[in-house]
């Protein structure tokens, strides 16, 4: 099980919910808000959540189903999520998955054993004249190669 | 050269900071506009200077603003849409992450024009550091007294939010933004009624790009005529065109509404990569109808886009190379829209599975003659048979790829 939700948060999600003409709508702030501390919205904090802004927890599931951002499962420390839509895919981007296949010993959707990364392939992140881009948590990277990607990883303790 | 009216700046130290922004004429347009004008005057300003939505619809803004009702007994609602989604896209992330005040400018004006005191700004989840840069410059307006109550000793009183998404590229499409704004599911709502008179929770609501709305200062200081001058007259100002694929330069470049496509891809974004020659480009985003290598001859406004049977859209413009095969790119397409529909209509959800699972099966080398009329009749049950436009912006691209590249699809498949 999950951790329960600190009081810091609480009082984060409050502020949050302050913005909006309903409670419902401060959702996707307070789901987001979630995964940053905890990785992921477990179903615990799904039901957390739901009760915090008067939801079912159904709602809060659909929700966490609907959008591809929310992690249902824990990731490793670094998740690199790497573009495989066209212009991406047009300089290269599906033998940069191959090599990260090979060099994590992962496949699409999988984490290390040792929970360090995570490797998943995602449309479009809006970065094409960077193309080929990923990410690795946030931070965005471009215009890679085998050899930019060998170097990002081993920078990452 | 052309003036440049959104990325002018870029060059400049530090320009998302407030005071380097105000040394630079920053909130010159809100000053104006709420001292010296009346909201009638902004909108009539707006509607005569022709600016058309940036999004992709290409709807005329002012005309759009004039739809809200003067007199309601409800708060109204801005929505600036910043969720970028469509393949190619990536210019709204250039205005916000050099230039937020220029964005905060056409917010304040646009509220002003129309009566409104919450504006959120609605953008995609991946976009955290444009977020915080965004949250940091309205901070700034905040303590200029930009935003906030008594806006410059008007009475005037604006709060603005940013509000991620989290990865779904229907939430584009303004109704599902406004669900999604909601908590809801990104699933679109049926239209009528339009979001201008029952958008966010119920209540009159204007949706517009932020590339739109970041041309609203230039139009009240400079007027609407020298807006439509800066481009076409029934399309005025520039574009923020958005070059990514096979060529040397990728990048945005902001040229005049009707700039030739041709002249982007060879002179501004430098040509073809490595010399090699010209197969296809989508000229507005992956939605867009594809043109061939004959047809870049074409002005980049909306309305030659349409006579082309193609679409300027987001102008985001894709470049495609002789050695690049036409099912790849079909298998490309067909997988993000059976990725993306939200599922709500049977022909979008069931139809773009279905032509992608056709496309992967020739790409394996197991497709017949028959596939390639499959897939259009399949695209044609989805031309206007959804309740928002990711069914028709599924079946374009791939009916016009069929269309133009039909020989060199049929190599691919056996009998």
């Amino acid at each position: 099980m999950s951790p329960e939700l600190t009081d810091q948060t609480k009082k984060k999600i409050e502020e949050i919910v302050s913005r909006y003409a309903t409670k419902e709508a401060a959702l996707l702030p307070v789901l987001h808000l979630v995964q940053a501390e905890q990785g992921y919205v477990s179903r615990h904090a799904e039901q957390q959540v739901a009760s915090l802004l008067d939801l079912k927890p159904i709602k809060v599931k659909e929700v966490v189903t609907f959008y591809t951002m929310f992690n249902q499962e824990s990731v490793g420390k670094y998740h690199i999520q790497v573009c495989s839509n066209l212009s991406c895919s047009l300089l290269g981007a599906e033998s940069l998955i191959d090599h990260l296949k090979e060099k994590l010993g992962i496949g699409v959707g999988e984490t290390t054993p040792d929970k360090k990364f995570t490797l998943t392939t995602v449309e479009c992140l809006g970065a094409c004249e960077q193309a080929p881009c990923m990410m690795v948590n946030f931070d965005y990277f471009g215009n890679l190669d085998k050899e930019k990607i060998d170097n990002i990883l081993d920078g990452l303790e | 050269m052309a003036e440049k009216i959104l990325t002018k700046n870029f060059g400049l130290e530090n320009h998302f900071k407030i005071n380097v922004y105000l040394e630079n004429k920053g909130y010159a347009a809100v000053k104006k506009a709420l001292t010296d004008m009346k909201p009638n005057e902004i909108l009539e300003e707006v509607k005569a200077a022709n600016l058309r939505g940036r999004g992709g619809a290409g709807f005329p803004a002012g005309v759009k603003w004039g739809f809200v009702p003067k007199e309601i007994d409800k708060p109204k609602y801005l929505c600036v849409n910043a969720d970028e989604g469509e393949p190619g896209t990536f210019k709204d992330r250039y205005i916000m992450t050099h230039n937020p005040h220029l964005l905060i400018e056409g917010i304040i004006i646009t509220s002003f024009c129309v009566g409104i005191h919450t504006a959120f700004i609605y953008i995609r989840g991946e976009y955290e550091a444009v977020a915080l840069r965004l949250e940091q410059a309205i901070s700034e307006a905040y303590d200029k007294g930009f935003l906030g109550e008594d806006i410059l000793g008007t009475g005037f009183k604006l709060d603005v939010y940013v509000h991620r998404g989290a990865g779904a590229y229907i939430c584009g499409e303004e109704t599902a933004l406004l669900e999604s704004l909601e908590g809801k599911r990104g699933n679109p709502r049926l239209k009528p009624p339009f979001p201008a008179s029952v958008g966010l929770f119920g209540c009159p609501t204007v949706i517009n790009n932020v590339e739109t709305v970041s041309n609203i200062p230039s139009i009240i200081l400079k007027g609407a005529a020298w807006f439509c001058e800066a481009g076409l007259p029934k399309d005025g100002g520039t574009r923020i065109f958005g070059v990514s694929g096979m060529v040397e330069k990728p990048g945005i470049y902001e040229l005049p509404v009707g700039t030739s496509l041709k002249e982007i891809i060879t002179k501004h974004a430098g040509g073809v990569k490595e010399g090699k020659k010209l197969k296809a480009v989508i000229p507005g985003g992956m939605s867009a109808p594809v043109l061939t290598a004959d047809e870049i001859d074409i002005k980049m406004d909306f309305d030659s886009l349409v006579e082309a049977k193609s679409m300027l859209g987001s102008a985001a413009i894709i470049v495609i190379d002789e050695e690049t095969s036409m099912l790849d790119v079909l298998k490309r397409v067909t997988k993000f829209y059976s990725h993306e529909s939200c599922g709500q209509c049977t022909p979008c959800r069931i139809g773009n599975s279905w032509i992608n699972k056709i496309v992967k099966r020739m790409a394996e080398g197991n497709g017949n003659k028959k596939d390639l009329d499959k897939i259009i009749q399949l695209a044609n049950n989805m031309l206007g048979k959804t309740l928002c436009p990711l069914g028709d912006a599924a079946a374009m691209p791939v009916l016009s790829i069929i269309q133009k590249f039909r020989k060199e699809l049929e190599t691919y498949v056996g009998n």
